[in-house]
This record gives structure tokens, C-alpha cells and sequence, in this order.
């Protein structure tokens, strides 16, 4: 079970003097169960890649599947397909419209084709996912909450499509830290609890390390890397420099204090761990 | 999905017609409508053509593209042409089918006519293709200027069409993402009847509305809290000033024009 994308193209405007060409031949493969980080530079083209993932951007060449099916066909399998993989926008909140939260959650799932009842179970599990607590949210009008909370509810809205893969565009931009991080807690509890893969576009070194097994580092519309975040970091940090990017402040952090002597092992890569080392190097306990 | 969807059809270039300024531009494209006028022999048509033609390669336009814009008046040509190829009133007949009768003067009359509706709208489309909405429309603040005395408020009038073009590449834009972002979570945009279809357009109107508003409140504040305060005494950024090459295309078109009417009056001048 997997998303399988072969040797795509895609290119913007395609025809005008405007045109860009947003990917150039990738090729990649998502299996179920998977932590995929997204980085690259604005402009890369991760936008444009994700939005290939359930059919919302028809490659120019090359093909898309979806645990086998293509999504090209216009076909029922086609459709369900798609209908897999589930997609967070840049600021979702934007996409919200229904009078009440529980109507707009259960957009998806009504549209799903599931039965009234399953859609209240699934909207009942998403609000509980997302930490929106049911009796205080459900009646209430989107549109009176707080921008994390409506950011809360448009994810709910897709979660509630019970997807087999999510993907998440920028899931924590424009949100306070403590805010960040509880969209981070609830991702991650969903991924456990229910084995689907997430596919997480980010601008932020720290979230790729720390959620993520897998990253895949996009330069102008090609895969410039694809492996594990802390190797990719140790490895390749003067590419990533040229290419724009930064390696996380762990891992800056970590490197200055071995200059300074102190024994540390290699890959660290959240400041929890990095504290108990710290703690350790030095005896203190 | 709404990629397609060229705006304007603003197309950028540096060619000699895209740096003249707006108001020559403008302004020319208005002596050229009133010399279509003059125009009665086959020769000023032929010279006005030739003109147009010469224009649009000087600007470095691709001629398909700038042909491609008289399609939707194709069929108003078409029409123009048969009125007055089967209702003019003639001597010479041509031919007769039943009872209608085409006659010399009548499609003489009905060529010409025809010629000068595409004309019109090729050399006033020249003028959308080579200069930018924006700057189109500080042209024609310039030119509204002198009638402020009469009334006309032209500041206000270019500033509302400003940002009505600078707003709609973005209103666009965030209509394609809403689409996406509802397609994702299952909408359907194209199927069922009319009532349904008008139905399943609320997921995407009421995001739009209201990033709409939002914008509007956004922009109203900003340009407030930097002292917005209408056209009175406001200096400009880029001030427009004619230049060699606009005195040169002044020259050319009045040219034109004095070619033209000598054609049409001319020979009764020179008679008396
Ligand atoms: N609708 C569009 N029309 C034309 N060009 C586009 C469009 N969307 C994106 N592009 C161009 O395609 C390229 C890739 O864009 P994309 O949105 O995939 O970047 P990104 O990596 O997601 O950037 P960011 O980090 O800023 O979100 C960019 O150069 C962008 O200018
Ligand atoms: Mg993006």
C-alpha cells in the first residue's frame, strides 16, 4: 500500500510568457505508515508536489497512484482513490463555511458517501482528535473562534474523511508555539492510533528532525534528497546551505558544545535528548 | 483549474510601442478610430490595414495571438457583412438566388463595414496588449485630469480601477485554492442540475465573500493609517512625461490622418 509517483512534470501558465516549470521529473513512493517531511525553499515546488498526491494537479507527464490505481482516470476508482488522501491547505481556515462546526466537519464525510450515522462518529473522533471538545464546539459558528481554533477545525474537517494518508501544507504557520505544538501532538497521536502516513510540507528544520523519519529536501522541482532527516543534515549541510536551507538549532547547539570539548553523541535531534546528554557529559543528574 | 485564465492580456515585451507613454497610446488609438472614418476607397483601407499590420509587427506581438482576439466579434462581422451584402441598394447585380439579390455596391459596402469593425477592435486590442492595466490606467487619470473642473473625479475613478485590477489576479488566486481545498474534501463543482450546482457552490462562495471583506477592511486601514486621503495635492511615484519617441508616434498617426482625408477630400480640394 502506497503512493507511487513516476518521473512527473508540471508546469505553470504553461504557453504564456509567465511560464514556469514547478516540477522536473520527479519520482518518489509514500508507503502507508510513513512520517514524510517536505522542506525546500519558497518556490521549490512542495506545494505543487503535494497537490499532486490526490489528483488536484494533473501531471504534464508521468503517473500517479494511489495504492496501485491511477488517479489520471475520471472513473469511481479513480474518484476513491483520491479520496484516500487526505489534504490540509495552507491556512485551512480559510476553506471554512458551513454555519455551524459540526456542519462544516462533516462536509467531508457526507460527500465521502457515509452514512449519517458513521458521519457523526467521524466528525465526534476528529473533534476529539484535534482537542476540540464536543459539547462546547459542535453548535458553535466557525466563525466566532479564535484562529487556531478554526485552523483546529479545518483539520478536523479532513480527518474526518478518514483518510489512508494526510498531508499537511504548512500545517503550524501562523500559529503561537504552544499552539504549534498541540497541532504537532494531535498529528502525530492520529498517526499512531490509526497507522495512516502524513506527508508534512514544512518551512521549519526542527519540526522535519523531530516528527519525521523520512525527508525529502526539494530544490527548483527536483528531489535533491530523500532520507533520514538527521543523516541528510550531517551529511549533506554545506549542499542544504547553498540550496537556502539551515540545520536545525539542535544540531548547531550540539556541534558548538563538542567543539568546546564536551563528549556528545552524534544525531541528536530534539532538545530533550539533547539536555540528558548535556547532563550526562557533565555528570549532573 | 482556473491556470487558464489569462487576465488582462497584458503581454510584456520592450519593444517601441510597449515604452510610449500610456496617453499617447491611448490618445492614439482614438485618432486612428476617428481616421477609420475618413476612409471610403479601397486604397485608404488598404493603407489603414497595412498600418495596423505594420504596428503589431513593430510591437513584437505574436500575429496569431493578436488576431485570436477578434473571435468574439466574428460572428457581429459576419453578420454585418451579410446585412449589407443582401439589403443595400445597387444597380449592378451580381447574382440572384429566390428572392435574394447580392449586388456590387452591396458587398463593396458590406466588405468595408466589416473591415472596419476589426480594425477597431485590432488596433484598440494592441493597445490592451502592450501596456500594463496599471499603467493603462494612470493614463487615463492623466487624461480625465483637465475635466475634474466639469466634475469628473479622476483620481478617485483611476484609484478604484486600480485596485479592482490589482485585486482580481489575487480573488482568482484564492478562488483556485478554495476550489482545490473543497475538491480535496470531496465538492463537486460540475454535476446535478441547476438548483444543486447553485447549492454546491456555497462551500466556495461564502470563503470567498468573506476573504473578500477581509481584504477590503485590510487595505482600507492600510492605506488610512499612511494618511490616504484622495487625489488633492498627491505627487506621484513615476510621473508620466512624453518623450522623443511619443512626439515621433504623434507625428506618425497625424500623418495617417491628414493621408486619409486628403484621400477622401483631397481631389474636390484641388478641383476648386
Ligand atoms: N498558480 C500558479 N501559477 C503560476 N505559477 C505558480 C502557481 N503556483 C506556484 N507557481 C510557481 O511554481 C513554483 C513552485 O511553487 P510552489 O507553490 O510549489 O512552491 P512551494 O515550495 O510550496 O513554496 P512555499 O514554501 O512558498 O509555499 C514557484 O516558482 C511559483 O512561483
Ligand atoms: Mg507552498
Amino acid at each position: 500500500m502506497s503512493i507511487d509517483i513516476k518521473n512527473i512534470c508540471y508546469t505553470y501558465m504553461r504557453g504564456t510568457p509567465f511560464e514556469k516549470k514547478a516540477l522536473d521529473d520527479v519520482s518518489v513512493s509514500i508507503d502507508k505508515g510513513e512520517i514524510v517531511a517536505v522542506i525546500g525553499h519558497t518556490g521549490s515546488g512542495k506545494s505543487t508536489l503535494v497537490q499532486h498526491l490526490n489528483g488536484l494537479l494533473r501531471p504534464d507527464a508521468g503517473q500517479v497512484a494511489v495504492d496501485g490505481i491511477s488517479l489520471a482516470g475520471k472513473d469511481a476508482a479513480a474518484k476513491k482513490a483520491r479520496q484516500l488522501v487526505g489534504m490540509v491547505f495552507q491556512y485551512p481556515e480559510h476553506q471554512i463555511f458551513a454555519e455551524t462546526v459540526y456542519e462544516d466537519i462533516a462536509f467531508g464525510p457526507r460527500n465521502r458517501g457515509f452514512e449519517p450515522e458513521e458521519v457523526d462518529k467521524q466528525v465526534r473522533e476528529a473533534m476529539a482528535f484535534v482537542g476540540l471538545d464536543f459539547e462546547t464546539f459542535a453548535r458553535r459558528s466557525p466563525f466566532r473562534l479564535s484562529g487556531g481554533q478554526m485552523r483546529r477545525v479545518a483539520i478536523a474537517g479532513v480527518v474526518a474523511m478518514n483518510p489512508d494518508y494526510l498531508v499537511l501544507d504548512e500545517p503550524s504557520a501562523g500559529l503561537d508555539p504552544r499552539s504549534r505544538n498541540a497541532v504537532f501532538k494531535e498529528i502525530m497521536a492520529l498517526h499512531k492510533s490509526r497507522g495512516i502516513a502524513i506527508v508534512l510540507v514544512t518551512h521549519s528544520m526542527e519540526e522535519a528532525v523531530k516528527y519525521a523519519k523520512r525527508m525529502l529536501v526539494i530544490n527548483q522541482g527536483r528531489i535533491l534528497f530523500d532520507g533520514n532527516p538527521a543523516d541528510i543534515f550531517k551529511n549533506h549541510q554545506q549542499k542544504l546551505v547553498e540550496v537556502g536551507m539551515d540545520e536545525p538549532q539542535v544540531f548547531k547547539l550540539a556541534a558548538l558544545l563538542r567543539k568546546q570539548g564536551m563528549e556528545l553523541p552524534q544525531g541528536i535531534t530534539d532538545d530533550v535528548t539533547l539536555l540528558q546528554m548535556i547532563k550526562k557529559a557533565k555528570g549532573w543528574r | 483549474m482556473l491556470s487558464d485564465i489569462t487576465l488582462g492580456q497584458y503581454f510584456p515585451g520592450n519593444s517601441f510601442i510597449h515604452r510610449l507613454d500610456p496617453r499617447t497610446k491611448i490618445l492614439a488609438t482614438l485618432i486612428y478610430i476617428i481616421a477609420i472614418f475618413f476612409a471610403d476607397s479601397f486604397l485608404s483601407y488598404a493603407i489603414l490595414t497595412g498600418f495596423a499590420l505594420a504596428v503589431i509587427l513593430i510591437s513584437r506581438l505574436p500575429l496569431l495571438m493578436v488576431l485570436k482576439s477578434l473571435k468574439p466579434i466574428m460572428i457581429i462581422v459576419v453578420l454585418t457583412l451579410g446585412i449589407h451584402m443582401f439589403t443595400a441598394p445597387g444597380e449592378t447585380v451580381l447574382f440572384t438566388w429566390k428572392f435574394l439579390s447580392v449586388t456590387q455596391e452591396g458587398l463593396e459596402l458590406g466588405v468595408k463595414m466589416s473591415l472596419r469593425l476589426m480594425l477597431l477592435l485590432l488596433f484598440s486590442s494592441v493597445l490592451t496588449f502592450t501596456t500594463s492595466p496599471i499603467v493603462l490606467t494612470d493614463g487615463i487619470e492623466s487624461l480625465l485630469r483637465p475635466f475634474k473642473k466639469i466634475g469628473v473625479p479622476a483620481h478617485e475613478l483611476a484609484m478604484m480601477m486600480t485596485i479592482a485590477l490589482r485585486f482580481i489576479p489575487t480573488l482568482l488566486e484564492e478562488t483556485d485554492r478554495i476550489m482545490k481545498a473543497q475538491t480535496a474534501r470531496g465538492a463537486d463543482f460540475s454535476s446535478g442540475n441547476l438548483l444543486q450546482r447553485a447549492k454546491n457552490m456555497l462551500p466556495l462562495l461564502v470563503p470567498l465573500f468573506i476573504s473578500a471583506f477581509r481584504r477590503a477592511d485590510e487595505l482600507a486601514v492600510a492605506m488610512e493609517s499612511r494618511c490616504y486621503r484622495g487625489g488633492e495635492g498627491r505627487t506621484r511615484m513615476h510621473e508620466l512625461l512624453y518623450k522623443g519617441i511619443d512626439y515621433a508616434a504623434f507625428g506618425t498617426i497625424f500623418a495617417l490622418t491628414a493621408l486619409l482625408a486628403f484621400l477622401r477630400w483631397g481631389t474636390a480640394l484641388c478641383a476648386l
